[in-house]
């Protein structure tokens, strides 16, 4: 038995030995789906046969967190991700290389968005929209109708029926949210985002569970970035997509890590991506991304959406990136406060006060309205004011650099996990109390 | 005293083994929850934790998760060890092999293909809502994390209270039997009494699991427990906030808690059976014809339930398009061809989780040696520091192998060690290890000493001793040791997925995950965790013959004892 053992042992490690010879000489890691990344590296290994593409898949903080650990010996070349602020995190730890792309053509901004990192450490290379998917089986079979805009679904008949991700998972959906804040106004935003949660079935933790989760039928609608939901309907499923009129365009990015081992081959492979070859290949209905390079549209499928000549896609906000920067951890962090950690207490305030107003449209009654104003006024409260959101000295208790902790006094000594229990009581506080106002409403209907 | 010598040398050398890999990847993540923001020592992180409502709450919600798990887990285990065991009947073999597949599902996988059969939407309630127009909530908040849990772990009960219930010493039952013991009476006072090491130790290990489990609350979207809420923080880009690893330290600490708890609850009393009367296990009596119709009803209800997952997966692996209807709408072949293109991932699993048991075998024999024949100082401590290994988070290990070993360089490539295949093994031994060490000792405890006293004082050498007495004797233990590490590993993914760094060297877990990332990639994703199903199934199978054959007469005796 033992003989046996040892035989077998000594026969796996020469077996896989073997195995190991081979290793690439371009290695990419990617949070990108394999639909995407597999067409691309037969294609880029068509055109460059000798070089081999060696493609890691990580989900995107899974990805940030490797680059980062393996920056003393650094064995990747290429990060490949959608979310900016993920390239915004390395830049910052100046872990990327800055290049500038040969190839000519590319518009300077997507939208209201700029294409390229205006240091020039990551490039857009495909732009993507937030919108709305649903699967049209559920909601034929539920009988509810199809949503067009974020407005459309605060209203009640889409209660329990829709999903999402957190911001603080997906930075696509940071940017739709900073999109809704900055198209509404700070606090109007929130209200809006508030009331849609009020319906969710749910806040996923990873941007994929949404699009599964609506082709599973598991819930109707998901707030999802357009290529989950385009490359969803082409791969058979029942599902539609939409942009609101208030979305944010923005780019996925594609960037060269400092001290890449195949930097030239680095190079190439990103001139090949925006070159309209590559570029091409995004047009793929199993990818369905948008192209950075306006010309590559002539060659899409009819209906396939252009950001460049479609004017009603993202234009609606005038986007600041800046902004949206400076007060990422503070927003993150208040939705999941708000949202995220008690979507429970969320739903039962908001469960309430549509039946009260639903009883208020049959019979009027002054003292129900009020009651029900108020309940609604504390589900939209905030625990901090906008400026404080956007008060630098304030987001730095939310970010790592620990080292910058004596520059900040305002806030010194401040823990993030004291802040946010703070809000917590807060919230949860308010919750209830609209709940309770809104059944004291219906008493008197 | 040379022989010694070997045993300290191979305990010391054991010893630094877990410290390099388990115990120092460990601090390098964990200290972090010991700092304040400007990197002083500090325990204030661990008082915010308690202050904070939502922390609290999610330790509450962890702990009933939990306890609630266990018992739903021994309502499915407690009717099919007992009719295993006291019934002749032909149903054992199924319960046994059957009984133990739940395991081998990632959690992930497991909870997606739940989904579509009991989710809000999935088959059963989609069918329910057509015919009498109502739904049950299965799926739904913390009940739903339960269900799932228990469906997945209940088989550490079961397996566990089986071998207990073959171990009862039959004289036992018979003289009270005797004495005009009967019904009731004799369950309540001899075979519940002498079934409780097994049960304990199934019930503390399933609790142990999950408590610490993060895929099936991730998945089904409850974050208001204590492994979700530290998965959450650790991985949000951006932010460092030390409550996520806070959160870890006191997962680790719950964990070594509740074993320490299994371990002193059987302490204090006498388990242990003296010579056997004839045949092990408890009388065996034919069923009445009513009893048996009933006892299958309720065997296939459970296995129904238990095997759902599979049945799911399955589904999923052969149709097309799966959407809000009973069953997808066609079939195909299609995914199993996508597989068998890509099989490097099937051949990597197999070599990684077959060394990877091997080593955990070896080690957990040598470390239930030193623990249970030696007077070493400390050697207790290596138990506990080899089974605290089931309370780390993968992340965490994951995370903590590549800050400690990324910096070494192999000496014949340009590669970090962090990232040479063999680091994929040794996580995984770790990961295992504790699994293997309780059937091992538990084996090695119901070896008599007087046996290897015999021997030696006739002469014989330590290895021989191994060789001829203790490795012969404790093959079953040893086996299922191997066949539970191996099973377990083949679905490990937190631990591993930091430690891949090209994808001809990824394990199949990761293969199903990152096809299960895409719309079009399910079909192929379940194809891949069916095949991995299979393969796990062939080797119980396979270690179940050796096991019978070697033990014609007598039953394996093994347990899972903490």
């Amino acid at each position: 038995m033992k003989k046996f053992f040892i035989i077998l042992f000594l026969l796996l490690l020469g077996f896989k030995t073997n195995a190991f010879a081979n290793s690439g000489n371009l290695v990419i890691v990617t949070s990108f789906s394999k639909d995407l990344t597999e067409k691309f590296k037969t294609e880029f290994e068509k055109k460059y046969p000798s070089i081999k593409v060696e493609i890691l898949q990580k989900g995107t903080p899974a990805g940030v967190k490797y680059i980062q650990e393996t920056k003393s010996n650094n064995a990747t070349d290429l990060f490949w991700v959608s979310a900016p602020d993920a390239n915004e995190v390395l830049k910052k730890d100046s872990l990327l290389f800055k290049y500038t792309p040969k190839v000519k053509g590319i518009p300077e901004k997507i939208g209201s968005y700029p294409t390229h990192d205006k240091d020039g450490y990551y490039l857009g290379f495909a732009a993507s929209g937030y919108g709305i998917m649903w699967n049209t089986r559920y909601l034929s079979a539920n009988k509810i109708p199809k949503p067009k805009e974020w407005s459309d679904l605060i209203k009640p008949v889409y209660y329990n029926h829709v999903g999402m991700s957190s911001p603080s998972r997906s930075g696509t959906t940071h940017l739709t949210l900073e999109a809704i804040l900055q198209g509404e106004g700070f606090s109007k935003g929130w209200n809006t985002m508030k009331f849609i949660a009020g319906n969710f079935k749910t806040v996923a933790a990873t941007s994929f569970a949404v699009p599964d989760g609506v082709n599973s039928g598991d819930f109707g609608i998901g707030i999802v970035i357009d290529f989950f939901g385009l490359s969803s309907a082409a791969s058979g499923f029942p599902v539609e997509f939409t942009y609101p009129t208030i979305t944010a365009v923005v780019p996925a990015n594609i960037a060269i890590i400092k001290n890449a081992p195949n930097q030239k081959n680095a190079e190439l492979f990103v001139e090949f991506l925006l070159s309209p070859e590559g570029q091409t290949i995004l047009l793929d209905p199993k990818i369905s991304r948008l192209p950075v390079n306006p010309e590559t549209y002539a060659k899409a499928p009819k209906d396939f959406p252009n950001p460049f000549k479609d004017k009603s896609i993202g234009k609606a906000v005038n986007f600041d990136v800046n902004l949206s920067e400076k007060r990422y951890s503070v927003i993150n962090a208040l939705f999941d406060a708000m949202i995220t950690y008690r979507l429970n207490e969320l739903k039962e305030a908001i469960s309430s006060i549509n039946k009260a107003e639903l009883a208020l449209a049959k019979k009027d009654n002054a003292q129900a309205k009020a009651l029900v104003k108020e309940a609604k006024d504390l589900v939209s409260k905030l625990p901090i004011t906008e400026a404080q959101a956007n008060d630098p000295a304030f987001n730095v208790i939310f970010t790592k650099s620990r080292l910058d902790a004596k520059d900040n006094e305002k806030y010194a000594g401040t823990r993030q996990a004291e802040v946010e229990a703070e809000w917590d009581k807060q919230i949860v506080s308010n919750y209830t109390k609209a709940k309770e106002k809104a059944q004291q409403a219906l008493k008197f209907l | 005293m040379f022989k010694n010598f070997f045993l300290g040398l191979t305990a010391i050398i054991i010893g630094l083994f877990l410290i390099i890999f388990l115990i120092i990847p460990i601090i390098q993540v964990l200290y972090v929850s010991f700092l304040d923001p400007s990197g002083n020592l500090t325990v204030s992180n661990f008082y915010d934790f308690f202050k904070s409502q939502l922390f609290r709450e999610s330790l509450y919600n962890s702990f009933y998760v939990a306890i609630m798990s266990v018992l739903l887990s021994s309502i499915f285990a407690i009717p099919l060890a007992y009719f295993t065991t006291r019934f002749n009947f032909k149903g054992s073999v199924i319960i046994q092999v059957l009984g133990f597949i739940p395991l081998i599902m990632p959690p992930f996988v497991g909870a997606i293909a739940m989904k579509l059969l009991f989710g809000n939407n999935g088959s059963i309630n989609l069918i329910l809502n057509d015919w009498f127009g109502f739904k049950i909530p299965f799926m739904e908040g913390l009940n739903g994390v339960i269900f799932v849990e228990s469906v997945h772990y209940f088989p550490f009960i079961l397996v566990n209270l089986i071998s207990s219930l073959n171990n009862i010493d039959r004289s036992m039952e018979e003289s009270a039997q005797n004495l005009g013991s009967r019904g009731l009476r004799l369950f309540r006072r001899i075979i519940l009494p002498l079934s409780m090491p097994g049960y304990i130790a199934g019930a503390s290990l399933v609790f142990l699991k999950v408590f610490d489990d993060l895929g099936t609350p991730l998945l089904l979207n409850v974050n208001n427990m204590l492994a979700p809420q530290a998965y959450l923080r650790i991985s949000t880009i951006g932010i460092n906030d030390p409550m996520g690893y806070v959160i870890c330290v006191i997962l680790l600490a719950v964990s070594i808690l509740s074993v320490w708890i299994a371990k002193i609850s059987l302490g204090g009393k006498d388990y242990s059976m003296l010579q056997k009367g004839g045949a092990g296990g408890i009388l065996k009596r034919d069923f009445l014809p009513y009893q048996k119709k009933l006892a299958y009803f309720v065997i296939f209800l459970i296995l129904f339930l238990v095997l759902s997952p599979h049945i799911a997966l399955t589904l999923l692996s052969f149709g097309t398009i799966w959407s809000f209807s009973p069953l997808p709408d066609d079939y195909t072949f299609g995914h199993y061809k996508t597989i068998f293109q890509n099989s490097f991932y099937i051949k990597n699993t197999l070599i990684y989780c077959l060394i990877a048991a091997f080593l955990d075998i070896v080690l957990a024999f040598l470390i239930s040696y030193i623990v249970l024949r030696t007077k070493f100082k400390g050697r207790q401590l290596l138990d506990y520091i080899a089974m605290s290994s089931v309370a780390v988070p993968g992340l965490v290990l994951g995370v903590g192998y590549l800050k400690t070993f990324y910096s070494v360089q192999l000496p014949w490539s340009d590669k970090s060690l962090a990232f040479w295949w063999v680091m994929i093994v040794i996580v995984l031994t770790i990961r295992r290890l504790p699994y293997a060490l309780r059937a091992c000792s538990a084996a090695l405890m119901q070896i008599s000493k007087s046996l290897e006293e015999s021997a030696e004082s006739l002469g014989a050498k330590k290895i021989t001793i191994f060789r001829k007495i203790l490795i012969p004797l404790m093959t079953g233990g040893l086996l299922t040791g191997f066949i539970t590490s191996f099973s377990t590993a083949t679905v490990e993914l937190s631990a591993t997925i930091m430690l891949v760094s090209q994808q001809s060297d990824a394990p199949l877990a990761y293969a199903i995950y990152s096809y299960m990332q895409t719309p079009a990639g399910r079909g192929p994703g379940a194809s891949f965790g069916v095949i991995g199903v299979i393969i796990v199934a062939l080797a119980t199978f396979a270690t179940q013959f050796i096991i019978e054959k070697k033990f014609k007469q007598k039953k394996p005796q093994t347990n899972i004892n903490l």
